[in-house]
């Protein structure tokens, strides 16, 4: 069980993506939705556990706080796991839409002195 | 040799009568008669002194003997949890031997003697022996010796039991002994033998070490009878201890390696792929001589450090894959792959292999030289155009020489043309690997990268080794983000991902580097730690200095996603998901379970912004000889 679960979780960290980047693409669904309701959601629904909790990534790619397209989480790509309608409904993913484009952008990484040594 | 002062009774049979007790004794049987007790186990059965006759006193037990063949064998330490199968040999380690190499580490589970002992051999290039008690205790080992047989990991053990049915003590005796116990691990370890006398043992105790360190590397075992460690040495053995022949490592065929430097200089994109190739420092400069030589690119997979991590030629970051790559990368596009002991080829080259069927592939490993055919650690098999079945490490030295000489002018001023090419690609996957650790900088809990990020900031200057594995659990980050340059400063991880073996292996390894005054870092895995935290009053009890940092996700988040995305796909929510996964109500508070073993600690932590002083705090302790625990509380990944 371990390692077959292991085996579909580095595939999915090695390219073969959860989101590809052109599934990205900016889409009016986030604008519908509500930002605090769309970080409970993303924390009750396990997004977090591929994507982080700011959605910065770790097993799946970082996807804050650029958004994803609701068809896309509908039926990804990849070892991601569909979110189908019976699951979380276009509200619960618009919502989680506007959550994701709230969060800022990190900052620059030549400005952390750290990361450059 | 002195003799024996008192032989009219064993003190297995005096022992047999005291657990089995008169009730047992009197039992009905078929044979009653013949399993009648000696007089003197039937008076200490009734609570009577025995008497003066059955004092049996031992000057120079057989055990003696075996430390003296044990010591010729320069083992440092032995690492055991007690065992009476054991005991007599254990009491000769302490009171014949000084407990003096090999020193005795208390262990407090045998899969954690075992995985310490891995941890250790990776540093240290040699074993540690290691102790196991009969049959439970066989059984607790078995998970770790399977890691070190697929990690070719040199793990001596010694395994107690007691073979003469007459003269084992009692119910405990006869459930912990068997006829075979070496069966248990024998379909993942190298050898095993139950030696029946002391010059057997001698010659056995040697071969096994032989065939251990004789790569493929891995685990093997010498069961040692509890009388044959008991009883006195007969008068007039003659009991030598054979000499240690070692056996050179088996380097490649002179033809097949004239071919492969035929194929590497011809080659216009070679890729070297090194999984376990660097079994001692020396391979790692091996390595970066050939793909110098070459400007070739090289692929580290990590089982060990097999080629410095930011070497413009090394190309492990661009695959995307937190710097572990298990697959060539698709922007790579080679004409041939070169394996050097590479974990799990088919699937490093399967996707290369279909974007350029003609690519040609080479594999050198040992691991062609020995397999077991139960468990599949041989993974899949992989179709290759030149197949030589040799140590790697041994057989680069006549492949550099052998490429010497093939290389033309013109080829060398192509390979120029593409090492420079390599090494702005290595330059910009490191520029993607900082700019991917900023996002999610601040957030609480800790994101992994942040964690790896301020204790590279903290130990880069000093002389360091990082003793846990830079897994996918933490995305990879040091891999990415620190300057791994010397073999001793990574050791890779489990050999057949078992969970359990991060810590102990972790303390393992500390403790080879302590004679070495280096700086181990240990980024521990909540749920491994778990397993068996005793390890932690090892480090204590023997103050083995070790910077421990929790990556406390507070669940075995792999189970997490992997039943989050069963129950999404069959459309039924992952409402109860956390329900055999997660590690919660509660949460364990891991510096009060460090600081119940006798290690300082501190935290739960899960204020990036806290970090910098929490691992100064730390550092300063471990640099006074002592381990130190801080608990992180960290993002999934």
């Amino acid at each position: 069980m371990r390692s077959i679960m292991k085996k579909i979780a580095l595939a999915g960290l090695f390219g073969v993506t959860f989101v590809g980047s052109t599934a990205f693409a900016q889409s009016g669904d986030a604008a519908k939705g509500d930002v605090d309701k769309g970080k409970a959601l993303f924390l009750k629904n396990g997004c977090y556990e591929c994507h982080g909790t700011v959605g910065q990534g770790g097993t799946g790619p970082h996807i804050a706080p650029r958004t994803a397209s609701l068809a896309y989480i509908r039926k990804p790509a990849g070892q991601m796991p569909p979110y189908t309608a019976k699951v979380m409904s276009d509200q619960d993913l618009a919502d989680v839409l506007a959550y994701l484009m709230s969060i800022p952008a990190p900052p620059a990484s030549k400005g952390i002195a750290m990361l450059n040594q | 040799m002195s003799k024996s002062k008192h032989k009219s009774s064993d003190r297995r049979g005096f022992l047999k009568g005291a657990m089995a007790g008169a009730a047992a004794l009197a039992a009905q049987a078929p044979n009653a008669a013949a399993q009648a007790p000696a007089g003197n186990q039937l008076a200490r059965a009734e609570g009577a002194a025995p008497a003066e006759a059955g004092v049996r006193v031992v000057d120079k037990p057989g055990s003696d003997f075996m430390v003296d063949v044990i010591k010729s064998l320069g083992f440092e330490y032995i690492f055991a949890m007690p065992g009476s199968s054991f005991a007599g040999f254990h009491e000769s380690v302490l009171n014949y031997a000084g407990n003096k190499n090999p020193e005795y580490i208390t262990c407090m589970h045998e899969e954690s003697s075992v995985a310490m002992a891995n941890g250790y051999a990776k540093v240290e290039g040699k074993p540690v022996a290691i102790a196991v008690h009969g049959t439970v205790g066989m059984q607790h080992a078995a998970m770790a010796v399977y890691d070190a047989f697929a990690d070719h990991s040199p793990v001596y053990m010694i395994l107690g039991n007691t073979q003469d049915a007459t003269r084992r003590g009692g119910e405990v005796g006869w459930v912990h002994s068997a006829q075979d116990p070496a069966a248990l691990v024998r379909d993942f370890t190298k050898w095993d033998d139950q030696p029946v006398s002391l010059p057997h043992f001698a010659e056995s105790a040697v071969r096994a070490y032989k065939i251990m360190m004789t790569p493929p590397m891995g685990p093997v075992a010498i069961t040692i009878d509890t009388d044959l460690q008991d009883d006195q040495i007969p008068a007039g053995t003659n009991l030598r201890i054979p000499k240690l022949s070692p056996s050179t490592p088996p380097a490649g065929d002179a033809a097949a390696i004239d071919e492969a430097a035929k194929m590497l200089v011809a080659a216009e994109n070679p890729v070297l792929v090194a999984g376990r190739m660097a079994r001692t420092p020396e391979g790692v400069k091996r390595l970066v001589e050939l793909a110098e030589l070459l400007q070739c690119a090289v692929l580290d997979q990590h089982r060990r450090l097999n080629f410095p991590n930011r070497h413009p030629l090394n190309q492990s970051n661009r695959a995307g894959q937190g710097g572990k790559p298990l697959m060539v990368p698709v922007g790579m596009a080679p004409d041939l792959v070169v394996g050097l002991e590479s974990n799990d080829f088919y699937s490093t080259i399967r996707g290369v292999r279909q974007r350029n069927p003609q690519m040609k592939v080479i594999s050198i490993s040992a691991g062609d030289l020995f397999q077991r055919s139960n468990y599949q650690n041989f993974q899949r098999y992989t179709e290759e155009d030149l197949s030589i079945a040799a140590d790697a490490e041994a057989t680069l030295p006549y492949l550099i020489e052998a490429c010497r000489t093939l290389i033309t002018s013109a080829r060398r001023v192509a390979f120029q043309a593409r090492g420079a090419k390599l090494a702005e690609q290595s330059t910009q996957a490191l520029e993607k690997a900082r700019l991917d650790a900023t996002y999610g900088w601040d957030a609480s809990p800790i994101s992994t990268a942040r964690l790896s990020a301020e204790l590279w900031a903290q130990i880069r200057n000093e002389d360091w080794a990082l003793v846990t594995d830079s897994s996918p659990w933490i995305h990879d980050w040091p891999l990415q983000l620190w300057d791994f340059k010397q073999h001793h400063q990574y050791i890779g991880g489990a050999g057949a991902e078992g969970v359990g073996y991060a810590a102990p292996a972790a303390v393992g390894a500390a403790i080879a580097h302590k004679k070495h005054g280096r700086l181990p870092i240990a980024i521990q895995p909540d749920g491994d730690l778990m397993c068996a935290n005793g390890v932690l009053w090892t480090a204590a009890h023997h103050k083995v200095p070790m910077l421990i940092m929790m990556h406390n996700n507070r669940a075995y988040h792999q189970e997490v996603m992997g039943l989050q995305g069963l129950a999404n796909r069959r459309q039924r929510g992952i409402d109860h998901i956390q329900i055999g996964t997660k590690i919660y109500d509660p949460f364990i508070d891991y510096a009060k379970l460090a600081s119940s073993m006798g290690i300082r600690s501190e935290g739960p932590v899960s204020d990036p912004k806290e970090l910098a002083a929490v691992i100064k705090r730390g550092i300063e302790v471990v640099k006074s000889g002592e381990p130190y625990l801080v608990d992180t509380v960290t993002q999934p990944r």
